[in-house]
């Protein structure tokens, strides 16, 4: 945010899909031939003309990536396209998560895992520690546990049906790692019931923490008011909020 | 450099009997969705806040890309979304409660597909007790479904005030469009029925193409021009209604920094209305802009709006048209 008049336009670009990988039961990963000067957190309007246009994390910077999980009839039809398909992007949007050094945390419910593997990496580049804790119903829904294994991250996997890991909410994996001490800070991305619960852990450890909600965005440049949340707007102020202060991280 | 006085210049103003602590007022579809929204605005230096339009009935708006920046402005065709005008009273009930202690007059916004739903709005919104009412006759993003708009004609402009009039004692303001050929002829027509003020403008219809695929960049296809693009558009409409009524206009279009609201208010603007502005320069945009005015004001000794309110008004002189010098006289 900047006290002087911005003249940048943030206008579609027309994308080529150079390839796409199944990453879940639900969850394909889309890289594109497009550069969008970036960090992890951010997020990206992504627009098939005459269908519709949706906000989603960005996945990685280089290539340009998107994990775009099957919810409804907009990821229905991106999930038709193939390498070659072209898809139109406009971004990026918002307030991401600040990277540091020291022993991080990652903690991604379902498909909120999205942002985080681009995180780690970010983390990992600046001499970082990361531990990755992923939660979700089923272990068809479990998102990037191969791709923080093969970065080095310590995973830990929680499944409320118990098909991976241990049984249970990712938040139960959570609590006796930041009980134990050593965790500098936390960073996540999921449902609002669970960042509202790593919120009070994050808390009561005294723990710094990242958190990236999700909302319904309209208009992505913060005008429309669609995705006020606590009274801050998700697409400018965050999607990424800092606790315990509230406000949005630094960058 | 000399030095500056060291009293601050008067920037509060008046609509319809209202003070306003600031010149500053939160245009309709920006934020208005919500009560905290419409408080952080005020906290931010807004002197009053316009909720987002309700009509009578719920409406979800049209699908995304709702609104872009094609960096001269925004584009938007949100569709007005809203809860509906019954929901919307609790909404604005919450809002002026809160906007209360900040002494922020709050501005309900409405709008109908018929004048006498307009006045059924008026009149369910009154309810709430907003500081003023405005009446939204001029969204350029619903007309495929209501025909031509309230703000074309002076004949359906003038009936809707005057249906809003006789449906609520709270002091109307009636927001025209600039894409008429005789804006004055307009404002003539809703002040002849009652309207206690005008806002001055709302968007201006218009286009984008994705080169790309051949499409529409907006869902809607067309939608409102607000932001840079529209400023000269709505400093025009604003200085012809200022000649023609009396009552004070609320000028709205493509206001972004402090000296372009000096331009509005000499225009003939009352106050100025701030939207697209918080896309560019964040929830702080109020602050920035009132901090520049005041800057402009003091640095040229003025002490009030009214100094340099209506300054487009007086005749052209002739020391300033550009006429060639006349040769074998000396220029110095």
């Amino acid at each position: 945010m900047s006290g002087a008049p911005r003249e940048a336009a943030c206008q579609h670009v027309a994308a080529r899909i150079v390839e796409k990988t199944q990453e879940n039961a639900r969850t394909v990963m889309l890289a594109l031939d497009a550069a969008l000067e970036c960090i992890p957190g951010q997020f990206a309007m992504l627009w098939l003309p005459g269908v519709d246009e949706k906000p989603f994390s960005i996945a990685g910077a280089d290539p340009l990536s998107f994990a775009i999980s099957r919810v409804g009839p907009f990821s229905e039809r991106v999930h038709a396209l193939e390498p070659g398909d072209r898809i139109w992007i406009r971004g990026p949007f918002g307030a991401g998560f600040s990277a540091a050094p020291g022993r991080a945390l990652l903690v991604g419910g379902g498909y909120g895992a999205a942002p985080l593997a681009f995180l780690a990496r970010a983390l990992l580049a600046c001499g970082g520690k990361v531990d990755a804790a992923l939660g979700a119903r089923g272990v068809g829904d479990l998102l990037f546990v191969k791709r923080f294994r093969d970065l080095g991250a310590a995973v830990h996997v929680a499944t409320e049906d118990g098909s991976a890991g241990m049984r249970g909410r990712v938040t139960d994996v959570v609590r006796p790692l930041l009980r134990a001490g050593g965790i500098d800070r936390l960073h996540a991305c999921g449902p609002e019931a669970m960042l509202d619960a790593l919120a009070s852990l994050c808390t009561e450890t005294g723990t710094p923490a990242e958190l990236s909600y999700e909302a319904y965005m309209r208009c992505g440049v913060g005008i429309c008011g669609s995705c006020e949340h606590n009274e801050r707007l998700v697409c400018r102020d965050g999607p990424v909020f800092t606790i315990p202060t509230g406000h949005a991280s630094g960058s | 450099m000399c030095a500056l006085p060291s009293t601050s210049p008067d920037l509060s103003c008046r609509i319809a009997g209202v003070r306003l602590r600031s010149p500053l007022v939160l245009a309709s579809g920006i934020w208005g969705t919500s009560p905290s929204l419409l408080v952080r605005a005020a906290r931010s230096g807004a002197g009053a806040v316009t909720a987002k339009t309700c009509t009578p009935e719920p409406r979800r708006g049209h699908r995304n890309p709702s609104a872009v920046d094609w960096g001269h402005g925004l584009l938007n065709a949100m569709g007005l979304p809203n809860p509906g005008a019954e929901e919307e009273v609790s909404l604005l009930r919450t809002a002026a409660k809160a906007l209360a202690p900040l002494g922020v007059p709050l501005i309900a916004s409405i709008s109908a597909d018929t004048v006498k739903d307009f006045g059924a709005a008026a009149a369910l919104v009154a309810q709430a007790e907003p500081s003023l009412i405005e009446v939204n006759i001029s969204c350029p993003n619903v007309q495929a479904e209501h025909g031509e708009m309230f703000a074309s004609s002076a004949r359906s402009a003038a009936a809707v005030t005057a249906a809003v009039k006789a449906s609520t004692s709270i002091p109307c303001i009636v927001k025209l469009s600039p894409n008429v050929p005789d804006i004055a002829a307009i404002a003539r027509a809703v002040v002849a029925e009652g309207a206690d003020a005008i806002t001055a403008i709302n968007t201006m219809p218009g286009m984008l193409v994705d080169a790309e695929s051949g499409m529409p960049v907006l869902a809607n296809r067309s939608g409102g021009i607000s932001g840079a693009a529209l400023k000269p558009i709505a400093l025009r409409c604003v200085h012809e209604i200022a000649a023609a009524v009396s009552v004070p206009i609320i000028g709205t279009g493509g206001v972004l920094t402090g000296t372009d609201a000096v331009e509005m208010i000499s225009a003939g603007a009352a106050c100025v209305g701030v939207g697209t502005a918080i896309v560019g320069r964040g929830a702080e945009a109020f602050s920035f802009i009132l901090e520049e005015l005041t800057v402009w004001l003091r640095e040229r000794g003025y002490a009030s709006l009214d100094q340099i309110r209506g300054r487009t008004q007086r005749p052209c002189s002739p020391s300033v048209t550009n006429r060639p010098p006349i040769p074998g006289t000396h220029v110095s």
